[in-house]
């Protein structure tokens, strides 16, 4: 029970970073499409400025939460995903430095530079966290000892030995790209108003319907790849309620798309944590499936720190995350409506 | 050494060597931000206000800085040591998560504020957002702390069947005595450098005869925390952490202070240089029975020296580790000299007007720097050959899957990377100070 808590909590606190970090992610990766001068690229920042490193620290928490309640899956996991890991920090160490550093230097040489690397970065951790979503699914080669190690890429097979890409994580990985292209378009058509904004409606209609198709792939390709899904929405037939949810909330998107953006972000929002909540629903109770063996796979028990500790966490953990709640609340509220250049800083 | 081991340990601390390079900056400075916002608030004063906007700016360089290399270190402990965080993340999965939760919101909401919310929130709300910063920042180092105590000072904890570190007391985990002293000593520390900082920061502008208003608040806060962080660096504080170290790491104070053979009335070495296979310290130099006095307040008291304990207990590089403890305390005695001159020309009101003192000021902002990384190096290095100090040695903790290869290609890659941003970070920060705080158009207000 306590386990089952701990998972629930670790995958609101994954999708909650995917859902926040994801708008800035997608307006790292529209602004190159949409901003077409150094004040729209200014105003597209200033739409992310005072919310993406909080956005970030969900993945911190996320990660440190992760740790605490599933010490075996982290072990496991981290060591065995060692090389797209390390490139995920430095691709968020580029990311970090070019939205904090671009503005500090009015150089035609500079700034592009720094535009570059903030939309390719972004656009590259977007693919990435989808590969790793597509991994966590397909499963690795978790042995009896309890750990893997997955090289970058094999022979893109999903039998054989196995690697970090291959057809079936790359489709997952491009549809993350398009889902969060969708997401960031509609953040940044929601804070901005003007030609940007109109940009913005646009290539969110476009993003809609190649992310649609993308989307029915993967669920389909899923099914096809991991059978526990199938054995968990078969032994749970409540649990459909979540992909229908999805499907709602992704319809509904293309329907406030160009009236109201606003409302269209927080469907996408909708949307993008219940697709990953499907995804959780059908692995539980594994946390990390074994392709090798079933037998070798983490679950939720075999992972899971021991039960005095859990409870312990859970007479923390819910009044810090209240806390960070409001705290999130209060900076969104501080910062809302639309944003504006020549507001001064200070 | 086995290379993957030696590649994870190495990875481990040149990443943390370089993160720490900017913590130590923002906990010591958030507090002087909040000393500033006060003066601001007290006296209605405007100058205060540009001073602490001018020092946000700095503050925001580093704290972006801090982020982007202190998430690697989180990784790390998964990705390189992934035995040891399987076997002990019950317990240190505990505070690890407590600061993400706890410190890592707190910190960038209200830096958000304090740099995008000036004029939204009006001067209470901010010198808040200031306050909530600070509080922040300081209580990441907590639980960063924490983390370290017990791996220095494992406590409240059992020993599962399957070998695994279980948590068996929450309470003697969070209030473990090491972590008291260990805390205090490096929050005082972080104050020391940012102290330093901003006198040598004042001092340029008295010196090069810019910004001179700012250069005067500069050097008298700074000079004002500076005097009181040394000489609580040296007492209650690191006399606490040491006393911590004799009573829990006999063999590592030994290490420390080059004495290889058991003595009473033991001496205090201050220079020479450790032979570990002759156990003798060449070109010795040492007050008699000083470290018997240091110890345990009698100066014939009996000191255990190295000899005393098995080889295999030794910390495993004790020339390093005699270094760097020798560099700290060198430097910190040295930081009162400085600071101490200081205060006693600011009393006198000549502070300003003494060029020679204010040229050692501004030359003296690296030496803060370099005596908290070898305080790290001492607490590290002098852990070994642990990694959880009597439980689990550092040879046991690596992953099993990562090769010395892959691991080499990442550590390669940090270097590459931390070059890079060590370059940029000099060049920002530079301008900000060129810059400097009076035009309220700073390079950073571009946003």
């Amino acid at each position: 029970m306590l386990e089952t808590i701990w998972f629930c909590l670790v995958a609101l606190m994954v999708a909650t970073y995917v859902v926040l970090d994801g708008y800035d992610l997608g307006a790292g990766i529209v602004h190159l499409f949409v901003a077409r001068s150094d004040d729209e690229r200014r105003l597209v920042l200033k739409s992310i400025g005072p919310f993406w490193d909080g956005n970030e620290v969900w993945l911190l928490a996320g990660g440190g939460t992760l740790y605490f309640a599933f010490p075996a899956l982290y072990a496991a996991s981290f060591s065995g995903f060692y090389l797209p890991l390390m490139m995920v920090l430095w691709l968020l160490m580029l990311r970090g430095i070019a939205i904090e550093f671009r503005s500090h230097l009015d150089s035609d040489v500079w700034r592009p530079l720094w535009d570059v690397t903030f939309g390719v970065a972004s656009a590259l951790l977007a693919i990435f966290f989808g590969v790793a979503l597509g991994n966590v699914v397909r499963g690795v080669p978790l042995d009896a000892s309890g750990y893997f190690f997955l090289p970058l890429w094999t022979n893109f097979g999903i039998s054989g030995p196995l690697g970090i890409l291959d057809w079936y994580t790359v489709i997952v990985g491009l549809a993350a790209f398009l889902t969060l292209t969708l997401h960031g378009a509609l953040w940044v058509a929601w804070k901005t108003d003007g030609p940007i904004e109109e940009r913005c409606r646009d290539l969110a209609l476009r993003a809609w319907w190649l992310t649609a198709v993308l989307i029915v792939l993967i669920t389909v390709l899923s099914f096809l790849v991991q059978p526990q899904l199938i054995a968990s929405f078969a032994a749970r037939p409540w649990g459909y309620v979540i992909p229908v949810a999805a499907l709602t909330a992704f319809a509904l998107v293309r329907v406030w798309a160009a009236p109201r953006p606003g409302a269209a972000f927080l469907a996408s929002s909708v949307f993008i944590a219940a697709m990953l909540s499907s995804a959780a629903f059908g692995l539980y109770p594994y946390v990390l499936p074994s392709r090798i063996n079933p037998g070798f796979g983490l679950t939720i028990t075999n992972a899971a720190a021991p039960a005095y500790g859990l409870r312990i966490g859970l007479g923390w953990w819910i009044p810090g995350v209240a806390l960070a709640i409001v705290y999130v609340v209060f900076l969104y509220r501080r910062f809302g409506g639309k944003v504006r250049l020549h507001e001064e800083a200070y | 050494m086995d290379t993957a081991l030696a590649v994870d340990r190495l990875q481990f601390a040149f990443t943390v060597t370089f993160h720490y390079i900017f913590p130590q900056l923002t906990m010591g400075l958030a507090l002087l931000l909040v000393v500033l916002k006060t003066l601001a608030l007290r006296t209605g004063d405007e100058h205060y206000n540009r001073s602490a906007r001018f020092w946000a700016k700095i503050f925001a360089i580093n704290f972006a800085m801090g982020v982007v290399t202190g998430i690697p270190m989180e990784f790390q402990f998964g990705t390189n040591w992934a035995r040891f965080s399987k076997a002990a993340g019950g317990v240190l999965g505990q505070t690890l998560a407590m600061e993400g939760v706890f410190s890592f919101f707190l910190e960038s909401t209200f830096l958000g504020l304090l740099i995008f919310g000036e004029k939204r929130l009006g001067p209470r709300l901010h010198w808040m957002a200031a306050f909530l910063v600070f509080l922040g920042s300081w209580l990441s180092g907590f639980f960063i702390i924490a983390t370290d105590a017990w791996m220095q000072n494992p406590v409240g904890y059992a020993i599962g069947p399957g070998g695994e570190i279980l948590l068996r007391s929450f309470r003697e985990l969070i209030f473990n005595p090491w972590i008291l002293w260990q805390y205090s000593h490096n929050m005082t520390g972080a104050v020391v450098t940012a102290s330093f900082v901003m006198s040598a920061v004042g001092a340029f502008y008295l010196l090069t005869r810019h910004h001179e208003a700012h250069g005067r608040t500069f050097v008298r806060v700074g000079v004002t925390a500076g005097i009181i962080a040394t000489v609580v660096m040296l007492f209650p504080t690191g006399d606490g952490q040491g006393k911590m170290i004799t009573l829990h790491q006999p063999v590592t104070l030994a290490a420390m202070e080059g004495l290889f053979q058991t003595a009473e009335g033991a001496p205090l070495a201050l220079v020479g240089q450790p032979d570990t296979d002759r156990m003798q310290l060449d070109n010795p130099l040492v007050i008699p029975r000083a470290l018997s006095f240091l110890t345990y307040r009698r100066w014939g008291a009996k000191v255990q020296g190295l000899d005393a304990f098995p080889r295999d207990v030794w910390p495993d590089n004790i020339p390093l580790l005699y270094f760097s403890y020798h560099i700290m305390v060198g430097l910190g005695t040295v930081f009162i000299a400085v600071m101490a001159l200081a205060t006693l020309q600011m009393l006198r009101g000549k502070l300003y007007d003494s060029r020679w003192l204010l040229w050692i000021l501004m030359l003296s902002f690296p030496f803060p720097y370099i005596a908290t990384t070898a305080g790290w190096i001492t607490a590290e290095v002098g852990r070994q050959p642990w990694l959880i100090y009597g439980l689990m040695r550092t040879a046991d903790g690596p992953s099993p899957s990562v090769s010395s290869g892959n691991g080499l290609f990442t550590l390669l890659g940090f270097m590459g990377m931390y070059a890079l941003l060590a370059i940029l970070f000099l060049f920002l920060v530079y301008r900000e100070i060129e810059h400097g705080p009076e035009s309220p158009e700073g390079p950073a207000a571009a946003h």
